[in-house]
């Protein structure tokens, strides 16, 4: 069983201070950290447990500039087979349907079952470059995947619903399947892993332009400050009394 | 070809993933580890499975095939969240499977290395002796020859995995007789635990390394077959000094990792405490602080990759290097530990404060494999200080 892997080197955020750019497009990227998003490199996981049970080759996508390469070696030393790295000319003109016409066109002469991508990417959290490709193929597609079980034509998945609930839903390959957070446990890459990883092949595409955007990003900024939160004073009793007071008011008690 | 300070891939690759093994599978029990004084085998097993034993190895005894520069950069990540788990690999590594791989016979490399690598089993390297540390030629640990078996006689101390319940056995230096130019003979042997004769014994109330494992051991009428011989008779002390050269480097990458540990630490720590209404980052005693940690680090960083990077391309010069890079690290180190825990202020007296541990941890960096004085001393006579 063969499966193709979208990954994307995203910043990390979460603790860092953010500096947007000075033509309001992108962040400044001098202090930031990269890795691959999250939510990707539960897709990788899933993929190589699929390796390890059916065999099959694991070809890895991502769309990004030359430092990208970092993170799609970590994939091949995880036991990915091999890479296509594609460079479009300017990332911040790219919006999802760009990059996932640029995947298209690379992988639609692939011989695959599953392609994979991470739920959402931490940087834009568009959601959508995999449902996109699959509409493009002309594949099923299934979002938001939480369990899967794989057999050899098609796969029985889970999402997770609103309120507790589950759905379970069949796929036929080929198909893509989107992953969510938490799905298994990814793995780290072995030692032995990143020696194999150097003789394995990075394809690169270079500087593509980009055909068929239909969103264009105007600016990214920082929202001007909301209301100050309200600070509760007093003892633990009257506090806690406050405290219960606003919680009713709103329903969550 | 240009000048370049970018790490190979494989390097950039090793850092990565051990950060984050570090960082998932060390960092949470490190504090009781250490506060139990406890080795653990499950770690140990986990980073046996990762690759981090033989790392420099050929993959048919089991090793990963990669350079040392690679290797140097595993010792540094995992040091930089404990020195207990980064001496295990170390000392296994530099020491335990080192002279074993670099002079042992091809059975013995067969024999042993295999099972050294998956974090089953550890090696130990024992050369210090109760009455010879610094001076490690007054070692009086004998071995005498009858018939085909060498019977040796003394003891070792302070000997990293000597005594782990997972210990295959140790490396032994002891005095073989006397050369043609009157100086002692010195040869090494392979000892396997169980061997009749031989016991290793765990040292405790250490104050640092907590969860690595220290030992003592005795030879008494030890009995172990001449195909157990290290290479050949007569070049043990060779095959030691050779040892702790390369093992410098690693102990250069403990200190490392230890003052990057430390400075992470303290950034994080004052960026969140607030004194007189301000981060105590930002007074500038502090900050300045930091951005002195930040250079010698960086310092330090270069001339360890320099001196790895010596050893890799096979020129003999590596040695001095590596003897800079052991004590220009580990003194770091003891700074950057030092100006941590005054950043804490009081909870970095704390023992449920990390930062305590590496304080204590920096220590021995400046005592094992060549004290800082020696370490001088070697400096100055290959700089000349001497030939007057
Ligand atoms: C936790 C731990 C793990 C260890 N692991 C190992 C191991 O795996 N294998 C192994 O063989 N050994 C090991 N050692 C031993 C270590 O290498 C020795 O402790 C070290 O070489 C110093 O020897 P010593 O302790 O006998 O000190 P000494 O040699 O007695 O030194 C005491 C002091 O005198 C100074 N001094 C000595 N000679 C001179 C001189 N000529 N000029 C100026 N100053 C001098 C020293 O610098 C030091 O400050 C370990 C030690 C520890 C604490």
């Amino acid at each position: 069983m063969n499966s193709i892997v979208c990954i994307k080197r995203v910043p990390e955020t979460a603790e860092a201070t953010l500096k947007i750019a000075s033509d309001n497009r992108r962040l400044e990227e001098e202090n930031l950290v990269f890795a691959i998003n999250e939510a990707d490199n539960y897709a990788l996981e899933q993929a190589l447990l699929l390796q390890e049970e059916f065999g099959g080759d694991i070809t890895i996508v991502s769309v990004g500039p030359e430092k990208t390469d970092e993170i799609i070696r970590m994939a091949l030393a995880k036991g990915a087979t091999s890479a296509i790295r594609i460079t479009p000319t300017d990332m911040a003109e790219l919006d999802p349907f760009a990059v996932a016409s640029l995947i298209a066109n690379e992988v639609e002469d692939l011989d695959y079952d599953i392609i994979f991508t991470g739920c959402v990417a931490s940087d834009d959290g568009f959601s959508q470059v995999g449902v996109t490709l699959a509409e493009i193929l002309g594949i099923e597609h299934i979002s938001m995947t939480i369990e899967m079980e794989a057999g050899e034509d098609g796969a029985t998945v889970n999402r997770e619903l609103e309120g507790g609930l589950m759905a379970k839903y069949d796929v036929k390959y080929p198909a893509v399947v989107t992953i969510q957070t938490g799905i298994n446990e990814p793995r780290y890459a072995s030692i032995l892993g990143i020696k194999r990883a150097s003789s394995k092949e990075i394809r690169v595409v270079d500087s593509v332009d980009i055909g068929g955007k239909r969103v264009n990003l105007e600016k990214i900024y920082f929202p001007p400050p909301g209301k100050m939160a309200e600070i509760i004073e007093g003892g633990p009793d009257a506090v806690a009394e406050k405290t219960c007071e606003i919680l009713k008011s709103k329903g969550l008690l | 070809m240009s000048l370049n300070y970018d790490l190979p891939d494989d390097a950039v690759m090793m850092r990565n993933t051990v950060r984050e093994f570090a960082e998932g599978e060390i960092r949470p029990v490190a504090m009781e580890l250490d506060q139990k004084a406890e080795f653990s085998p499950e770690l140990t097993k986990k980073m046996g499975d990762l690759g981090l034993f033989g790392v420099f190895l050929p993959e048919k005894y089991g090793g990963a095939g990669l350079g040392y520069i690679p290797y140097i950069v595993a010792v540094e990540e995992i040091s930089r969240v404990d020195g207990s788990q980064g001496a295990t690999v170390a000392a296994h590594n530099s020491l335990g499977i080192g002279p074993i791989y670099y002079f042992g016979t091809e059975e013995q490399r067969e024999k042993y290395l295999p099972q050294l690598t998956t974090g089953e089993k550890v090696w130990a390297f024992g050369l210090t002796e109760p009455d010879a540390g610094s001076d490690a030629g007054g070692t009086k640990t004998t071995a005498v020859k009858d018939g085909d078996e060498w019977v040796i006689n003394g003891s070792k101390i302070f000997i990293t995995n000597g005594s782990t319940p997972y210990s295959l056995g140790c490396t032994a230096q002891a005095v073989t007789g006397t050369r043609s130019d009157g100086k002692k003979e010195y040869t090494c042997f392979l000892v396997e635990q169980g061997t009749p004769g031989f016991k290793a014994e765990t040292m405790h109330n250490k104050m640092m390394w907590r969860s690595s494992i220290t030992s003592e051991l005795y030879f008494d009428d030890c009995r172990v077959h001449e195909s157990a011989m290290l290479g050949e008779r007569g070049e043990g002390f060779h095959q030691m000094l050779d040892t702790l050269d390369k093992g410098r480097l690693s102990i250069g990458a403990m200190g490392l990792g230890c003052a990057q540990g430390a400075l992470d630490l303290a950034l994080k720590y004052t960026k969140q405490r607030k004194q007189f209404g301000k981060y105590i980052s930002t007074f500038q005693v502090n900050a300045f602080k930091m951005a002195d940690m930040f250079v010698e680090i960086e310092n330090a960083r270069n001339l360890l990759y320099k001196a790895t990077w010596l050893y890799e391309q096979g020129r003999k010069e590596y040695k001095l290097w590596a003897s800079m890079a052991k004590l220009h690290c580990s003194e770091v180190a003891y700074r950057c530990v030092n100006h941590a825990v005054q950043l804490h202020g009081g909870y970095g007296l704390m023992e449920e404060n990390e930062v305590a541990r590496l304080y204590r941890d920096q220590k021995l960096l400046e005592i094992g494999e060549g004290t800082s004085e020696i370490l001088r001393w070697v400096i100055a006579r290959r700089i000349g200080c001497y030939d007057v």
